[in-house]
């Protein structure tokens, strides 16, 4: 699988490749700025992306900004956004095209190599990864407002890692529950949150997303 | 200043979905009212021109000794009398007049009673000699014998006093111009209403040669077009009414403002007690930041360091012991970025970096439980320092929204309004706000004060709430700009 990274820090920037080397990935452009990073998606034509939101020249949100327009020219490219704060706009901002293939985690993630690792693959296979803390704001406000006021705790719990973008077996194995258990929790969570159900995960986790945006 | 929040509170109120028929009504009424006032202002003239008779008359008499004794009190009713224009203009116009500073010699208590509509604050951060330094005006009457020497004492006070000769001045121009300007709309108001009401009654009577305007009022068709006339000339007057008060205001403000060496005292005075609040307030934010690096980032790190220590000591011995140090470590480590990124949070939010005012706004409105509705009309950039300081009120005014009120949405506006930055934060919560408690109100006020900015607070019981937040030539530098100016 073919990578370009982005971010302006020499160390996290050898670090982040050689993890992902580690792993199997091919890191075809590794680079420091905006402008950069703008002519390697273009002309390297990763399979995904893994940028630090905050990029020289302007320091701003620079990676953000060369995601977003990567995936106006190439619909559903998939992008990982790596940052030091994660905001709920730029979240709202990512989910905004409803087409998944993208994920938003904090940077203190990238040093639990194996969940990290499975983020990457997961946004580039389509699939939808947002930080705990992204979540758990949304939740919140969905609790405040009543919206998930019928879920159960562990429904609620189960909910919670589904928005992350877990698989069904992260679930199981964090929760320390039976696969049939986090196949009947979820059945019971769409039911009462009245989500259309899919099969296809990706779809399932952007239904979440969408109903806790609300 | 607070003339101007609590003009900002009305500016604030939602105008509601008026038709146009009620428009027309109160455009009447208010022109009605505003004739009320020129009749009141031109009444007053011949008020202002007596009181500047007699202290002209003080003036005059001032060589012969009977002056001293008039002078002081004809001074204090010129004052009371000026201060009571200030107060119409600004109560009928909203066009704030800074006052004077208090009349120099008059009698204690006397000057302190005029200046209506400004508060104390304003008052009191006056540099302190102007009145303490007046012993003279405390004692006065105390002592018989020092009675004349008393009198003379304060008389040369008074004539000393800048803002005593801008009374006089006005007194003896007011009836000439201000009183001129207001007596316009009543004349064509009260020469209608005698084409109008009395003309009908009257033109028998008159016979030949009864002219009304160019109207020769001799027939009962001649009376009825001198009628309409003068229900033409009425609704002229009524409708020439709030423009004349509107003049006066401005002629009052020429005349009346306090000179222009008392409004650049006041304005060191503000910036002075505003540079003093800004630097407490930045050791204060300095002083935290160092705590909470102390206590927090720095603290873990030692910690981290001792755990990882720790585990390589037991690396060896029991791989599965430091296998859960290093579990800690990680913890521990994550826990320190978390801190980290909470104190940068606190001293600017990377969001209001990248992005400015508006989008921090929304993620604000993001973050908030409550429900809420963000309006951003803001092209371009503020300054940094306006920017960060309207994040933290609007912050604030989220957070107690939040708290106290019981309000599910929130919409908050923000636009400019000329030169100057408006945010309004409206909530539909249980109002009842009381700005005098709020201690975070309070800090978003000092705040503001180092821009010249105002909150006002509008939240009747029941609701709902809305605040007004205004901070001046926040789109320009306040360092060149014309409008940071004096008052």
């Amino acid at each position: 699988m073919r990578v370009v990274l982005a971010e302006d820090l020499f160390l996290l920037r050898d670090g982040l490749s050689r993890t992902l080397q580690e792993h199997g990935f091919e890191v075809v452009a590794a680079v420091d700025n905006g402008p950069a990073l703008l002519r390697a998606l273009h002309e390297e034509r990763p399979d995904v992306a893994v940028v630090d939101i905050r990029l020289p020249p302007t320091f701003t949100d620079e990676g953000l900004q060369a995601a977003l327009e990567a995936r106006r020219l190439r619909p559903a490219f998939p992008v990982l956004i790596l940052s030091q704060y994660v905001d709920q706009l730029y979240a709202h901002e990512l989910l905004a095209g409803g087409e998944g293939a993208v994920g938003y985690l904090l940077k203190d993630r990238v040093t639990h190599t194996a969940q990290f690792v499975d983020a990457v693959r997961s946004v580039a296979s389509g699939g939808t990864v947002m930080d705990p803390q992204v979540i758990a704001r949304l939740l919140a406000r969905s609790d405040a407002r009543g919206t998930t006021a019928e879920l159960t705790a562990r429904e609620h719990d189960v909910l919670e890692l589904m928005a992350e973008g877990r698989s069904n077996a992260a679930i199981m194995h964090t929760l320390h529950i039976s696969e049939s258990a986090v196949a009947k929790h979820t059945a019971s969570i769409f039911a009462k949150l009245r989500i259309e159900a899919s099969a296809d995960d990706n779809r399932r986790v952007l239904a979440v997303l969408a109903y806790l945006k609300r | 200043m607070e003339q101007r929040v609590v003009m900002a509170a009305g500016d604030g109120r939602p105008d509601g979905g008026r038709t146009a028929f009620g428009r027309g009504r109160a455009a009447v009424r208010r022109g009605w009212v505003a004739a009320g006032r020129c009749q009141l202002l031109s009444l007053a003239a011949f008020v202002v021109t007596a009181a500047g008779g007699l202290v002209v008359g003080a003036l005059l008499l001032l060589p012969v000794g009977l002056g001293r004794a008039l002078l002081p009190p004809a001074a204090t009713a010129l004052r009371r009398l000026s201060d009571r224009h200030r107060s119409w203009t600004a109560r009928w116009t909203g066009t704030v007049i800074s006052p004077p500073e208090p009349l120099a010699g008059a009698a204690a208590g006397s000057g302190a009673g005029g200046a209506p509509g400004v508060p104390a604050g304003v008052r009191s951060g006056v540099p302190g000699g102007v009145r303490s330094g007046v012993p003279g005006g405390v004692r006065a009457g105390s002592r018989g014998g020092d009675g004349s020497r008393d009198r003379r004492r304060r008389s040369s006070r008074i004539l000393g006093d800048e803002g005593f000769w801008r009374d006089l001045r006005w007194a003896w121009l007011e009836p000439w111009t201000g009183g001129l300007l207001v007596a316009l709309p009543l004349a064509l108001i009260h020469y209608g209403l005698f084409g109008a009401l009395v003309q009908p009654f009257v033109w028998r009577l008159l016979g030949d040669g009864n002219w009304y305007a160019f109207v020769p009022v001799e027939s009962p068709a001649t009376m009825l077009a001198a009628l309409v006339l003068g229900l033409g000339f009425v609704a002229a007057g009524v409708r020439l009414a709030p423009t004349a008060l509107e003049w006066h205001a401005r002629w009052s403000r020429r005349a009346l403002s306090a000179p222009y060496r008392t409004a650049l005292e006041r304005r060191i005075e503000h910036l002075t007690d505003t540079r003093a609040d800004a630097l407490d307030a930045q050791a204060a934010e300095l002083r935290r930041i160092e705590r909470d690096l102390h206590d927090g980032a720095q603290a873990r790190l030692v910690a981290l360091g001792m755990a990882l220590d720790k585990a390589t000591q037991l690396l060896d011995s029991d791989p599965q012991a430091a296998r859960a140090l290093l579990d800690d470590v990680r913890a521990t480590s994550s826990r320190a970025l978390q801190d980290l990124r909470d104190l940068v949070h606190g001293i600017h939010p990377p969001v209001l970096a990248d992005r400015g005012l508006g989008d921090a706004v929304r993620s604000l409105a993001l973050d908030s439980l409550l429900d809420v509705h963000v309006e951003a009309r803001l092209p371009g950039r503020l300054p940094a320092a306006v920017e960060s300081a309207a994040y933290f009120a609007v912050g604030e005014l989220l957070a107690n929204a939040g708290k106290h009120s019981g309000a599910r949405e929130v919409r908050i506006r923000l636009e400019h309004a000329g030169p100057a930055l408006r945010i309004t934060v409206g909530d539909d919560g249980r109002g009842g706000a009381d700005p005098a408690r709020g201690g975070g109100l309070h800090g978003i006020r000092r705040r503001l004060s180092t821009f010249d900015g105002t909150l006002a607070l509008h939240s009747p019981p029941g609701g709902p709430t809305i605040a007004t937040l205004e901070i001046p030539c926040a789109s320009s530098s306040p360092k060149t700009s014309s409008c940071s100016g004096t008052g």
